[in-house]
């Protein structure tokens, strides 16, 4: 029907600026991406605090057994396992997804091609409210007869399978239910990614003068969208063994528990580069912003960063090495695990190679972009060692692995998120943050993250089991010098929450009294920055950019900025 | 107040409409789905020689005849198809319609045969053959039911001869839709 398409192109841009609803409605029923964008990181930042207060909880009752937490109570041992699973759960799919990828996608993807909105911003509506209806659901789960789901996040059946194991009847399927609903949040936003990144760019935009940041986030859309089918089709027939009593992954039925681990970590594996390639994609534009340099090989981290993604299908199983799955697998297993570390550590070192003698600005979202790295490179590091399957044998499920995903997914989902959010907040808001607080709130993040997971890399290596509830029930792991390390990450913890009220300070007194943007304060090239700060509705009111290079042409020697936008001619 | 589309909706720098590539991407999505649910199926009935006994009491001319009826209802979208092309609406909308009545003879036939096999004893629970057959052929038949419902709307639209484009998109959903049961029918009915 390509006639019909070619036949609306003369119809003007200018001529479909309505007005939409008004009043609240205005902000709630929107279809401007940059709205939607902010509902999605908005409501992400609220399950980030709920998620921070899980962890504050938990990490009282391990420091502290049996503590009155103030601010919950005693915790009891099924609100114990209810509360790790369920911050795990709102972490990874309530907190990283809609923040890295949903919000951040929707603000830039059609800011940073020249686009008025996304191709479809009514099911990028539809998308945020489903989004919306399963964060309710999840939330709605912890307060149900028998409390929320305990299973851990990866929910293994039978635990998660059957309510007499489980003693969450209720709050399982509802786990369940919003999970799936928040599945099909993300794929409608996927391929609303996806084709706008693909159809809508500005005339004169090639596929290599994309800036990465949309590249990765469509990237990771496509690795979602191919990974979570089998776990969709998975969690239906979970969801019929929870409530009619089916026998799929019932061994003693013809069944298989191992089943489920092998559609959830099909899922769950790639999720990781669903999540981690936004983050990259976020730190290598602002590492080129700020050391004001070309990134170093764009094709490279381009194909690097596919390789990635097909990769990271074939890895699954290093997570069921002690599950009983046959040894020789395990090798096949543990050598794509290794191989892929080729392709991330390509992508560091295309980082580090842009940073080599640029003219390093260390404002605050740099300090992020550069701390993802740090962190992330001990999270990728210690990653080989699990993925070798005779140290995973031991290794496994002890809090080295907790310790080494945190590395991966704190850099990923917080240092990410943060950078991200420091570095296009006056595009959003059209002002600047305050860059003292900035650093303030940066140091007092990084610092306590480090303190909080170090000691649990010592503890997991000195045999502390994950998912105990009280240690002192078990004599080995209740001395004095593990619990002083307990109490370490505790304290680490609140000092690190504590600072994000520095964070919220400088977001509200920066939107109310900060210093006005302008178009172009970091003075960037990509297409986001050529508009108003905040932009309007449509973007560009006096008509779209065209395109005449590539995003990165920073220090170029023949001009006399350090920079040259991607809209300018000649 | 119509829905005005933006710019955006416009554009097409791959050189295919915008909608025609979103459905490509749906179907890609909705692949790994199957996938992954007859992936599993054929593991297992692999692993279960014994489900054939449990397979035995299918019905295979009823499942023959539902595969009749869905390549038909195709063959109704694809004439459908031709109509929007040439830009005739009413025509188009007659077809989509001709098409949900064959989604709807598929559901009606279908919910006989379910009918007939739980009343004789063979429910979701019964083993782990009839565990896959109602979840997969559940999982199809929604597939349906979505696919008839959006027909309507877009049947609706093409009447008044708006959204033509529309039509060839449903008509590609459509087709997945068949393909699926095309994969449905000889591992749940014909393997025995």
């Amino acid at each position: 029907m390509a006639h019909t398409a070619v036949a609306h192109q003369h119809v003007d841009h200018h001529a479909h600026e309505h007005h939409g609803p008004q009043g609240i409605l205005k902000y709630i029923w929107s279809t401007d991406h940059k709205m939607i964008a902010m509902q999605y990181l908005f409501t992400g930042m609220f399950m980030a605090v709920v998620g921070g207060y899980m962890a504050y909880v938990f990490r009282m009752q391990l420091a502290f057994p049996g503590i009155s937490v103030p601010g919950f109570g005693q915790v009891s041992p099924g609100e114990y396992n209810a509360l790790v699973t369920n911050h795990g759960s709102i972490m990874i799919f309530w907190v990283a997804m809609p923040v890295l990828i949903a919000a951040f996608g929707n603000y830039l993807i059609p800011l940073m091609i020249g686009a008025d909105d996304m191709v479809f911003p009514r099911i990028n509506r539809l998308s945020y409210q489903i989004f919306l209806a399963s964060a309710l659901l999840l939330l709605a789960s912890l307060f149900v007869q028998g409390g929320g789901f305990g299973g851990a996040w990866t929910s293994y059946p039978p635990l998660s399978a059957v309510g007499e194991y489980n003693q969450t009847d209720l709050g399982s399927s509802m786990w369940l239910g919003a999970v799936a609903l928040e599945f099909v949040a993300f794929l409608l936003g996927g391929i609303n990614f996806i084709t706008t990144l693909m159809n809508a760019r500005a005339p004169g935009m090639k596929a290599y003068d994309i800036p990465l940041v949309c590249w990765m986030i469509v990237i990771a859309s496509i690795l979602f969208m191919l990974s979570v089918g089998p776990l969709i089709a998975g969690a239906a027939m979970l969801f019929f063994d929870q409530t009619i009593g089916t026998g799929f992954y019932d061994p003693a039925r013809g069944g298989d528990p191992v089943l489920w681990q092998h559609l959830f970590w099909f899922f769950g594996h790639p999720e990781v580069y669903v999540v981690l390639l936004p983050a990259i994609g976020i730190t290598i534009d602002i590492i080129a912003t700020f050391a004001r340099k070309k990134v170093f090989g764009y094709k490279l981290m381009l194909y690097t960063t596919v390789a990635t993604g097909v990769l990271s299908f074939f890895v699954w199983a290093h997570h069921q090495f002690i599950a009983g799955i046959d040894p020789r697998m395990a090798n096949v297993f543990m050598v794509t695990t290794l191989l892929i570390s080729v392709p991330i550590a390509e992508l560091c070192f295309v980082i580090i190679a842009t940073l080599y003698g640029g003219s390093i600005r260390l404002a605050t979202p740099m300090l992020w972009a550069l701390a993802f790295m740090a962190e992330f490179l001990i999270g990728g590091v210690t990653g080989i060692f699990l993925g070798a399957s005779g140290a995973d044998i031991y290794f496994h499920d002890t809090y080295f692995v907790l310790a080494h995903f945190h590395y991966t997914f704190f850099p990923i989902a917080i240092i990410g998120s943060f950078a991200a959010f420091t570095y296009w907040f006056p595009k959003m808001f059209g002002k600047m943050m305050s860059d003292t607080l900035g650093k303030i709130h940066f140091w007092g993040t990084i610092i306590p993250f480090n303190f909080i997971f170090i000691p649990l890399f010592v503890l997991g290596i000195g045999g502390q089991h994950r998912r105990i509830y009280n240690y002192e029930h078990f004599p080995e792991l209740a001395g004095a010098d593990m619990y002083q390390l307990r109490r370490i990450a505790t304290y680490a913890l609140l000092v690190m929450l504590a600072f994000q009220l520095v964070f919220f300070y400088n977001c509200i007194m920066s939107w109310w009294k900060g210093k006005a943007a302008g178009k172009n304060p970091w003075q960037s090239n990509t297409l986001e920055w050529t508009t108003e700060s905040p932009p309007p509705h449509g973007n560009w009111p006096e008509g779209l950019p065209n395109v005449y290079r590539g995003p990165y042409e920073y220090s170029h020697p023949d001009r006399e900025e350090d920079y040259w936008p991607q809209n300018e001619p000649g | 107040m119509a829905f005005a589309k933006p710019a955006a909706t416009l554009r097409s720098a791959t050189g295919i409409p915008t909608g025609r590539l979103a459905v490509w991407w749906l179907l890609a999505s909705e692949v790994v789905i199957f996938g992954g649910l007859l992936g599993t199926y054929l593991m297992f009935r692999l692993g279960h020689p014994e489900w054939a006994d449990a397979a035995a009491h299918t019905n295979t001319w009823i499942g023959a005849f539902n595969t009749l009826v869905l390549l038909t209802s195709s063959f109704t979208a694809v004439l459908a198809h031709q109509a929007a092309e040439r830009g005739d609406g009413k025509t188009a909308a007659k077809l989509l319609v001709l098409t949900i009545g064959g989604a709807l003879t598929f559901l009606v036939v279908k919910g006989a045969e379910w009918t007939i096999e739980i009343t004789a004893g063979y429910t979701i629970t019964a083993n782990g053959f009839w565990s896959f057959y109602y979840t997969a052929a559940g999982l199809h038949a929604l597939h349906v039911i979505a696919g008839a419902i959006i027909m309507g709307i877009i049947a609706a639209d093409a009447y008044r001869g708006r959204e033509l484009q529309r039509v060839e998109l449903i008509g590609i959903y459509w087709h997945f839709v068949d393909v699926v049961w095309i994969f449905l029918f000889p591992l749940l009915y014909i393997a025995k």
